[in-house]
């Protein structure tokens, strides 16, 4: 009702003296005085930064630098070329393809199994959305304590049950499993709750006409009624899962930074990271920032799809 | 017939109750481990650290040692500080500009609404590291680097809380505010003293949401902030890990305590609102 | 004979109407403690229109509520008369046309500033506020300066001591003439159905408007208790003399509360006048048909031809009448039809009953349960008159066309054909 309030199609009023404003209409400036601020920080910590880091990303601009000319496409022709580069996107790559499918089937999995409780579900909700809350930063260096190739409490576990030792992050082929498994660790009682939270808006009956067409086992009802009907919710958490795992920073920053060998767990947003305000190269920095917001776009664009469908569902 | 039918039903379903309850517990041990570790470290002696065998409690109990060791030699208590100053700095700056611009864009319609919503929409999906080069090169031009103000700057507007509260506003009955406008409110009076009131959950939701994800921010601060003084509790304890022998575990564990704890408490407390705060990015 | 629009809406058709509303004013005026020269102002519309994009939910509405009067506005969802309502309140901008209040065009004020209250269909109570701040609100707004009405630094302001406890009193007073002075504690989720109401009447009386609009206030209500606050509105309207401007789509709400009501159809005010008037005069097909239960009767003019043995002009579409006026009593005067008996509904003190002619129209008549039992159905037919005179005649547009009948029976064809002209 009230988005008709400041419209005012048709003719002028009849009244006494047209030009005078309808008592009913909130004057435009009121909507501008409200929404003023959001605009004014919108554009300055949006829209210009963005429009800068395009235009960056087409110079050979060095902070500090007191001269800057266009390069055109030279930074992202660069980038093509940079073998560090390339190693980093991959590394994210395949960090995000071991985190999402743990993660997310590690969530549904919680989920169902907490769903099903008759109790206790309350506290294991708790003990599995623990270290979501947890500061990464603090967990990630009691993680790089205890998962320590001599010293540390796991491979000392593993030892003392007469295993190998396992050292994550001096090995160049296990560290981004090991950070990897940090991130599944804090993740995956996030999904279990968007998951839990699909569950509980199952009908149901739906489980009750299951049982009632001869759908005895809990793992028929799961894969006919559970599963289909979590499908947009699924959807949903993976999409969301990759964009948290493709953002992955404070793990390699606190643990690791990119090591163990040069490189070894180099990932896209260390790399930028490093390029722009470790080594001040903001031109091939920004280019860096263009790729991964243009991938970050992506997910979003199918996350925007995803949500969509479940409106509709 | 019909009774042993429902007696084995029972009984497989205690059984599944069972198998479940095991395996949740099995998991839950290994997601409690990290924080079992980081605390029992906290209290162990350093040379128990170094023996070839893993104890579950620490055969030399060091008490308060290392935490009285890491408030007193470490400014753990300033970064502690300065996550307050800065979490609720950019926490209020939000709210007074998200709550009244996500109102306009649920109950007004103006000139350039359709636009500025679009606007919102494609930054929900742009994170702070794509803007990040320009805005420090921005606030180095103004010379305001290593402050408060950089710290909290490009989190001042929440394109997230105007999305969020416009979703709660709309919901807002009209008839309340026809109602408040008959009596004679003004269109400030009736948002802050009316429709706020009416949305409590959603914002204290985002509060919480927006209060975590900046206590535990570590990328921004690393930008901009150098010095101890101004450092928050991520960055000090990345800076202090790191300029430390290495082998103070105690210590260190004791101050990764400290800083986790205030989180973690509250979470204990208001677990309701945590969960919905911190999975908001999800459902809506 | 042809009624124009402007006849219709012009003054109250009941007689000694003005004598009322005068009184009412009068007692209004003496039961208000303030001193206001008049307690309810006359509000005229004029040519009301409003649109949203191509789609019109208002084509040229005009009425004019005289000072004092219960003016109900009723019609089917969709109707425009909420709209036209909220129009009036200046929560919506017409697009175009003028509002006056007591000859001055208010369209140009905002809500505050119309002296206007008006009671919500869904109440509209603050939800975080008690009842008390609920129904204090209006007079908080208006007497306490801004800074004291801050939440809680509000209370720091000085000087504000008399104000408050004036506006405390006030809404204790209002309170308890609605029978809610109990409950000012509480919130508005703690209260029924029926004390929400109440609290919202309260929130309109303590600002002491002259005009009154209530925005179907009733339709949330469960049935046993809309009769009884149909009850305590009437009365409230007589207490205190304002103008009452009231919207509902329920026709016995309309017909039992207001002076005059006015049916609105499709964007337009088809017929105002008075209840006894819109049953038994209506003047467009759809008033006849939307007022009255059971519905009034409507059939073709081939039928009526058929049972007079005399067709009807062209000018002519329909004849209506209602239950009650078919009469079962043998050998009476008038039109006689024969009908199939379909069946009887009892009703306590009324029967109805289902006929259906030869030809297949389906009619319905009312009449006295004592009378029914003495009804003569032969072969599951029964024979019933109607008198001419209780016969409504509509043109194909579906306004009332003047009577084809002469009063004591049937029409000669020339005096027909005269008419048909």
């Amino acid at each position: 009702m009230p988005a008709d309030i400041a419209a005012f199609p048709g003719p002028a009023p009849v009244a006494a003296s047209p030009r005078r404003r309808h008592g009913a209409q909130i004057p435009g400036w009121v909507s501008w005085s409200l929404a003023g601020p959001s605009v004014v920080l919108l554009v300055l910590l949006m829209l210009l930064p963005i429009a800068a880091i395009i235009l960056l990303s087409f110079t050979d601009y060095r902070f500090g630098a007191l001269e800057v000319s266009f390069v055109g496409f030279d930074n992202y022709a660069d980038l093509n070329t940079d073998r560090a580069f390339w190693r980093a996107l991959g590394n994210t790559f395949t960090y995000v393809a071991m985190v999402v499918p743990a993660s997310v089937f590690l969530g549904l999995l919680l989920a169902v199994l907490i769903n099903g409780l008759t109790r206790g579900r309350k506290i294991y909700q708790l003990i599995f959305f623990l270290p979501v809350t947890a500061t990464l930063v603090a967990m990630a260096t009691v993680w790089k304590y205890l998962l320590h190739g001599t010293i540390g409490p796991f491979n000392l576990l593993l030892k003392s049950w007469g295993l190998p030792a396992i050292d994550f992050f001096s090995d160049p082929d296990l560290v981004l499993g090991g950070l990897a498994l940090i991130n599944i660790w804090s993740l995956a009682g996030f999904n279990m709750v968007l998951f839990i939270a699909g569950l509980t808006a199952i009908p149901e009956e739906l489980y009750d006409a299951a049982s009632v067409d001869g759908m005895e086992s809990p793992l028929d009802r799961f894969f006919s009624v559970t599963l289909p009907l979590l499908g947009p919710t699924t959807m949903f958490v993976i999409i969301t899962s990759t964009i948290t795992a493709f953002k992955v920073f404070d793990t390699v920053a606190v643990i690791t930074r990119g090591g163990p060998r040069r490189g070894a767990s180099d990932v896209l947003l260390y790399t930028t990271y490093l390029e722009g305000f470790t080594y001040f190269r903001m031109g091939s920095a920004a280019a860096m920032t263009v790729v991964f917001l243009a991938i970050i776009m992506i997910f979003a664009f199918l996350q925007a799809r995803v949500l969509d469908r479940k409106v509709h569902y | 017939m019909s009774k042993t039918r429902q007696a084995g039903a029972g009984m497989r379903y205690t059984l599944g109750q069972f198998a479940s309850h095991a395996f949740l517990l099995a998991l839950a041990f290994i997601f409690m481990f990290p924080f079992y570790v980081m605390l029992v470290t906290s209290f162990r002696a350093p040379q128990e650290l170094f023996t070839p065998e893993f104890n579950w409690l620490p055969q030399t109990f060091t008490g308060a040692h290392y935490y009285i060791e890491s408030l007193t030699a470490t400014p753990v208590l300033t970064f502690m500080k300065n996550g307050v100053v800065i979490s609720l700095g950019i926490l209020l700056v939000q709210l007074l500009t998200a709550i009244p611009c996500a109102y306009a864009l649920a109950k007004f319609e103006f000139r350039g609404r359709e636009l500025l919503f679009a606007i919102v929409i494609f930054a929900l999906t742009v994170p702070i590291q794509v803007p990040a080069l320009p805005l420090f090169l921005g606030l180095n031009a103004i010379g305001a680097l290593d402050t408060y103000f950089a710290a909290m700057m490009p989190f001042f507007l929440s394109v997230f809380a105007i999305f969020l509260f416009r979703q709660s506003f709309k919901s807002y009955p009209d008839e309340i505010i026809h109602a408040a406008r008959l009596d004679g409110m003004s269109e400030w009076a009736i948002l802050w003293t009316i429709v706020v009131p009416g949305s409590v959950p959603a914002i204290a939701a985002f509060s919480v949401f927006s209060l975590t994800s900046h206590w535990n921010d570590l990328y921004w601060p690393m930008i901009v902030i150098r010095s101890n003084e101004l450092m928050t509790p991520p960055l000090g304890l990345a800076y202090f890990a790191d300029s430390e022998s290495g082998e103070n575990y105690g210590a260190l564990m004791a101050t990764a305590t400290i800083l986790t704890a205030p989180l973690m408490l509250a979470f204990l407390f208001a677990q309701r609102q945590f969960i919905r705060g911190i999975t908001m990015t999800g459902v809506k | 004979m042809i009624q124009t629009k402007r006849q219709t809406r012009q003054r109250p058709a009941r007689p000694g109407w003005a004598g009322v509303c005068l009184a009412r004013r009068l007692v209004g005026r003496l039961t208000k403690h303030t001193g206001e020269p008049s307690v309810s102002a006359k509000v005229e519309l004029e040519n009301i229109e409003k649109s949203y994009g191509a789609t019109q939910t208002l084509r040229s509405a005009s009425l004019t509520i005289e000072a004092g009067e219960f003016m109900t506005l009723v019609g089917p969802s969709g109707c425009g008369k909420s709209t036209l309502l909220r129009i009036m309140a200046g929560l919506q901008p017409q697009s175009a046309g003028e509002i006056r209040i007591d000859g001055t065009s208010v369209d140009h004020l905002r809500p505050r500033e119309r002296d206007i209250a008006m009671v919500f269909q869904s109440y509209a109570l603050y939800p975080h506020m008690s009842v008390e701040q609920n129904i204090g609100t209006p007079l908080r707004i208006r007497r306490l300066p801004t800074a004291a009405r801050l939440p809680v630094l509000g209370r720091l302001v000085p000087g504000q001591r008399t104000a408050r406890r004036q506006i405390q009193e006030a809404v204790r007073e209002v309170a308890d003439q609605v029978e809610i002075g109990h409950l000012l504690p509480r919130k508005p989720a703690a209260l029924s159905g029926g004390q929400r109401q109440r609290v919202a009447l309260a929130r309109a009386i303590i600002r002491n408007p002259k005009v009154f609009l209530m925005d179907e206030p009733l339709s949330n209500l469960d049935a046993r208790l809309r009769v009884t606050m149909r009850g305590e509105i009437t009365s409230l309207h007589r207490r205190l003399g304002a103008t009452f401007i009231y919207v509902t789509h329920d026709q016995t709400e309309a017909m039992t509360m207001s002076d005059r009501v006015a049916v609105m159809m499709d964007g337009e005010i088809v017929q105002c006048a008075s209840p006894q008037e819109l049953y038994t005069n209506p003047q467009d097909l759809r008033v006849a048909r939307f007022i009255g239960s059971p519905e009034i009767n409507v059939v073709s003019t081939e039928e009526t031809a058929r049972w007079t043995g005399q067709p009807l002009p062209d000018s002519i579409a329909h004849i209506a009448f209602r239950p009650e006026a078919l009469d079962f009593t043998p050998k009476s005067a008038g039109i006689g039809v024969d009908a199939r008996l379909l069946r009887h509904e009892l009703l306590g003190h009324d029967v109805l009953v289902f006929l259906q002619t030869d030809q297949g129209t389906e009619i319905t008549g009312r009449i006295p349960a004592a009378q029914w039992s003495g009804l003569a159905v032969a072969d599951g037919r029964i024979a019933f008159t109607l008198r001419p005179e209780a016969l409504l005649a509509f043109a194909p547009s579906g306004k009332r066309a003047p009577l084809p009948f002469s009063p004591d029976g049937m029409m000669p064809a020339d005096r027909m054909l005269s008419h048909a002209s």
